[in-house]
């Protein structure tokens, strides 16, 4: 499962992901799986000992994660935040803006849009609003 | 009117080489069709049922005559000779080849133009009145604002892949003539008792096959606050709107489930939270570019003149053709002199909304020369000359008669909206055209029309509603059943600020039958009319449906007798 970041391809850090469900009550560091109809601000008393919370995207079409992204970083969120799932190269920038820190995509999406479609996405045009922002 | 900057072009043009490329994965396989699609249509191209569409948007319905005159050309060299102005302010090409796309973009972006989110499930072209800047009535020109809602839902990267499609209309005048109450937001600029700017917010109004109309869930929002407030409300929707199936994923079925007061709740709790967040809201646009904004929407110059003008009281007074058509296709202007000229694109026989390429040139001509070089595509598939000296009436009209467009029926029964239909749509379950050509000839007769007054006839050809037949006095629904066209005739829609959703009249009928039941129920209307000024909306809502419905399906009485 390779991770998409703005430097190319990189290999799984294949941490253990605790459900968001399932936050201990102690633990410092902790690796987060959010699921994107679950609520993230139950998490943000949380925030300083989650290191990486993961989002999953179950389709491309299903845009929940990016308000979920959004949210989390206006709630607080300075650790780092991982879309998982399908994604398509055009959606990176988007992930990007959202506050996402990198993407993590399956074997087979990979070898259908190698490293290099991923680094052509990242150069894809800022739209007039945010450059004047 | 609005200008592009350097980043606007450089976007535009980027974004077609994007297509370009995105079409090209597809091809080699790097994209699969579910996931080229979504690009796809927010480049506003479809598939139909003979070749692909492009949709255009003509952003709240304002354009200039050397884009009228882009448009024409597109139509001349890449389609059949015509486009079909839509009820959302947009033009389509029904005749489009997929290995032409790229350059019509290119073409259009040269007069800053482009197809960008005319479909797909993101935030749509954003509609306003098309008397914006020019009607009599207006508080405030509705299209800084729209303008301003275009660039910051323009590729917005947490908005691209919602639930459902989502479209935002704006009016600034208490008469709505945005249908904002169908709308997934509508706004209404007013000014609270301070004498601030803002908005009235509406929420989950639409058509489709389940009308709703919209309620409202800020009675006044302060004009800045506007943005942190839309995004406030998608933010909400995206998270939470229905995505597991695509009839009930569009936000007014949200409201209608959770509620007015919780969605309220909700929208305001983000709204808050965003207010909070470090250095204000995020989206918070530069101050700077409102202004400039604002300023590209400046009225013209406009000459000083009398209310009357001497010349037109002549021409009109040896001229009976030219009367009837100042009477119905000219609306009050805000400057001494000036009117509105609305061009009926439904002359007798015509399909509603189409315009050929000498026609569309006419009109850029009419626009540059005696409209400041302005024109404006209503949601009643009209095109307009928004700022227009009553001195030039009688040659605007001479020169519309030689292009066949100078139908005086604007407002009136025949004034019909009809979407493509099953000749065009692969959507579509039935014609609408030939049914509304049927009726434009049955009632062309100008005395019976003008009699008749004030009277909309709006159809769509399938459950979609793309023809508004909701909220029209009368609506025409085709459908199909077991393999023959059906028509649902619903009376007593209004696409005002007094929106109301038709009621269905009874069964359905064929193409053929639709004609002579929407005669009798007009025969029964000027019977049964109070005066000469009750228009057919007004009788309706003081006597009910069953006088209509009886003219419509007169066998029920017999049965009854």
């Amino acid at each position: 499962m390779p991770i998409i970041t703005d430097t190319g391809f990189a290999p799984d850090d294949a941490p253990d992901l605790i459900e968001a469900d399932d936050l201990p009550e102690t633990g410092e560091r902790l690796t987060i799986m959010l699921p994107n109809d679950a609520d993230p601000s139950a998490l943000s008393p949380a925030f300083n000992r989650i290191t990486l919370i993961v989002v999953p995207f179950p389709n491309a079409a299903d845009g929940r994660g990016f308000s979920i992204a959004k949210r989390l970083r206006g709630l607080g969120y300075r650790g780092h935040l991982r879309a998982q799932g399908h994604l398509i190269t055009d959606q990176y920038p988007f992930a990007r803006q959202c506050g996402f820190d990198d993407v993590q995509i399956d074997s087979a999406l990979a070898a259908r849009m190698p490293e290099e479609l991923w680094l052509r996405a990242k150069t894809r045009a800022i739209p007039p609003f945010l450059r004047r922002a | 009117m609005y200008r592009y900057d350097e980043f606007d072009h450089d976007y535009v043009r980027s974004r077609v080489a994007e297509f370009r490329d995105q079409t090209q994965r597809r091809i080699d396989g790097a994209l699969t069709e579910d996931e080229y699609k979504p690009l796809r249509l927010m480049n506003g191209l479809y598939l139909q049922l003979h070749a692909y569409m492009l949709r255009v948007a003509i952003p709240y319905g304002t354009l200039n005559s050397r884009q009228m005159r882009t448009l024409a050309m597109i139509a001349e060299r890449w389609d059949e000779g015509y486009g079909h102005f839509t009820t959302r302010q947009n033009i389509q090409y029904n005749w489009t080849k997929l290995t032409d796309v790229g350059d019509i973009l290119d073409a259009l972006a040269d007069v800053e133009m482009h197809a960008i989110q005319t479909s797909g499930n993101c935030i749509r072209n954003v509609t306003a009145d098309h008397f914006a800047g020019a009607a009599a009535d207006e508080i405030e020109d509705p299209r800084p604002t729209a303008e301003l809602v275009r660039q910051w839902s323009t590729a917005h990267p947490e908005f691209a892949y919602l639930p459902r499609k989502f479209k935002v209309a704006v009016t600034g005048s208490p008469n709505d003539r945005a249908v904002t109450k169908a709308h997934d937001i509508g706004l209404r600029m007013l000014r609270n008792e301070a004498g601030e700017p803002g908005f009235e917010v509406i929420v989950g109004g639409g058509m489709g096959r389940t009308p709703m109309i919209g309620k409202v869930i800020r009675d006044f929002l302060p004009k800045d606050h506007l943005l942190p407030y839309l995004e406030s409300i998608l933010r909400v929707y995206n998270l939470h709107g229905r995505r597991d199936n695509k009839y009930k994923a569009r936000i007014k079925i949200l409201v209608h489930e959770t509620g007015l007061e919780e969605m309220q709740a909700q929208v305001e709790a983000e709204f808050a939270r965003q207010m909070r967040e470090e250095g204000g809201p995020v989206v918070s646009p530069n101050p700077e570019h409102i202004a400039q904004i604002a300023a590209y929407f400046a009225p013209p110059d406009f000459a000083k003149l009398p209310a009357q003008s001497a010349k037109l009281t002549k021409a009109i007074a040896t001229d009976p053709a030219l009367a009837a058509w100042v009477e119905n296709n000219t609306a009050d202007h805000r400057a001494s002199g000036y009117t509105i000229v609305t061009i009926s694109m439904k002359g007798m026989g015509d399909a509603p909304g189409d315009a050929t390429t000498a026609q569309m040139r006419v009109m850029a001509d009419l626009g540059e020369r005696y409209s400041h070089d302005e024109l404006r595509i209503s949601h009643e598939q009209n095109v307009i000359l928004p700022h227009v000296k009553l001195d030039d009436l009688p040659e605007i009209h001479a020169a519309l008669q030689k292009a066949g467009l100078a139908a005086a029926n604007a407002g009136l029964i025949t004034d019909i909206i009809a979407c493509p239909g099953l000749d065009y749509c692969a959507l579509a379950t039935a014609r609408s055209i030939p049914v509304a050509q049927d009726l434009s000839q049955r009632f062309a007769e100008p005395a019976r029309a003008k009699a008749i007054g004030n009277f909309t006839i709006k159809i769509s050809g399938c459950i979609n509603a793309c023809g508004h037949h909701h909220v029209g006095h009368v609506g025409i629904l085709g459908l199909e059943k077991s393999g023959i066209e059906s028509y649902q005739i619903t009376l007593g829609g209004d696409h005002t600020e007094t929106l109301a959703i038709g009621e269905r009249a009874g069964p359905g009928m064929t193409a053929e039958e639709v004609g002579p039941a929407i005669e009798r129920l007009v025969d029964a209307y000027l019977d049964v009319r109070d005066s000469d000024d009750e228009r057919f909306i007004d009788t309706f809502r003081r006597l009910g449906a069953d006088p209509f419905k009886a003219a419509i399906y007169p066998e029920n009485n017999c049965a009854a007798a």
